[in-house]
């Protein structure tokens, strides 16, 4: 199993990332921005938090215009898993991979805590190690993680079971208490919490563990032959 | 050419920070300021002379990276 973790000038999360993987079982590489092309035989890219390009223009916006990011829409596009975490979730609205935009939180201040999620949904490869409705604790750190979509949009993300993840107590003013959200093909997720934060009890918790977890039982059998 | 390029959001879509501005304009004493909504401005220095050519390209560079069509709207000035 491979996996690659992008990393952008600004990223930070990079390292958290690669070893959240590594943890489950994956080979990973850390891509660099600058990067045309993707290593070979890639089963999952991992998009890290962080400030990529210190947030200059819009959260996101600079680095989902990448020359790597190309490489992760096609990889995308021909049905790769991909997951966006915090400012990776930025980077994912901003290539239009998942729909909507993170905006500055409604109370304007950055948030930095442990919060309840609620796993909405266990069909998809990142949360099919939790139940649905399975209430986790991931931390949350971010000042622009206020999820906005127009009401037709929120609507067809409930219809067609694409939110993943939502907020107990939501921090951000997010719409619907949208935490994470999947794609169509729900292999891409994109989410402002941090699961790779708490994969470790000495990071206090281990509930983000079961999500590089079940995105490693869904690669095995694929992989096993390769 | 020069372009200026202003981005704001849409009607709408709810600004928290033109809302803070305003209630801090309340605080200094600024009465009547019914709402606020802050956007941005960005000028660019193009070489193309043509003004036709150069607002297809500046209206390309807003839906591509310089605006969130989602969320925003632009308004290119050529002088």
């Amino acid at each position: 199993m491979r996996a690659g973790v992008i990393v952008f000038p600004g990223s930070n999360c990079d390292r958290d990332l690669t070893v959240a993987f590594e943890m489950a079982g994956f080979e990973v590489s850390k891509i660099w921005h600058k990067d045309t092309s993707l290593p070979a035989n890639l089963d999952i890219i991992g998009i890290p938090g962080g400030f990529s390009f210190g947030d200059y223009l819009r959260c996101g916006a600079i680095a989902a215009r990448s020359p790597i990011c190309g490489a992760v829409v096609r990889h995308a596009n021909r049905g790769g898993y991909v997951i966006g975490i915090c400012n990776g979730f930025q980077v994912l609205t901003e290539t239009g991979l998942l729909p909507g935009v993170l905006m500055r939180n409604a109370g304007l201040k950055f948030v930095c805590k442990s919060v309840a999620l609620t796993v909405v949904t266990s069909d998809s490869a990142f949360t099919g190690g939790y139940d649905p409705g399975q209430v986790v604790h991931y931390p949350v750190a971010h000042h622009d993680g206020n999820y906005t979509a127009a009401p037709d949009l929120l609507a067809k993300l409930a219809d067609q079971d694409r939110i993943a993840f939502r907020y107990e107590n939501n921090p951000n003013g997010s719409a619907d208490d949208i935490a994470g959200i999947l794609s169509e093909n729900r292999r891409v997720l994109g989410l402002m919490p941090h699961p790779e934060r708490v994969v470790d009890p000495l990071q206090g918790g281990v509930d983000g563990t079961a999500l590089f977890g079940s995105v490693a039982a869904v690669m095995t059998p694929a992989t096993a032959n390769a | 050419m020069k372009a200026r390029v202003h981005v704001m959001l849409k009607s709408g879509v709810l600004d928290p920070q033109g809302e803070a501005v305003r209630h801090a304009l309340g605080t200094l004493g600024f009465e009547g300021v019914n709402g606020v909504r802050q956007g941005k401005v960005i000028e660019l220095d193009l070489a193309e002379t043509d003004k036709d050519a150069a607002a297809a390209t500046v209206r390309d560079m807003c839906e591509k990276l310089l605006a969130n069509t989602v969320i925003e709207s632009y308004q290119v000035d050529l002088s």
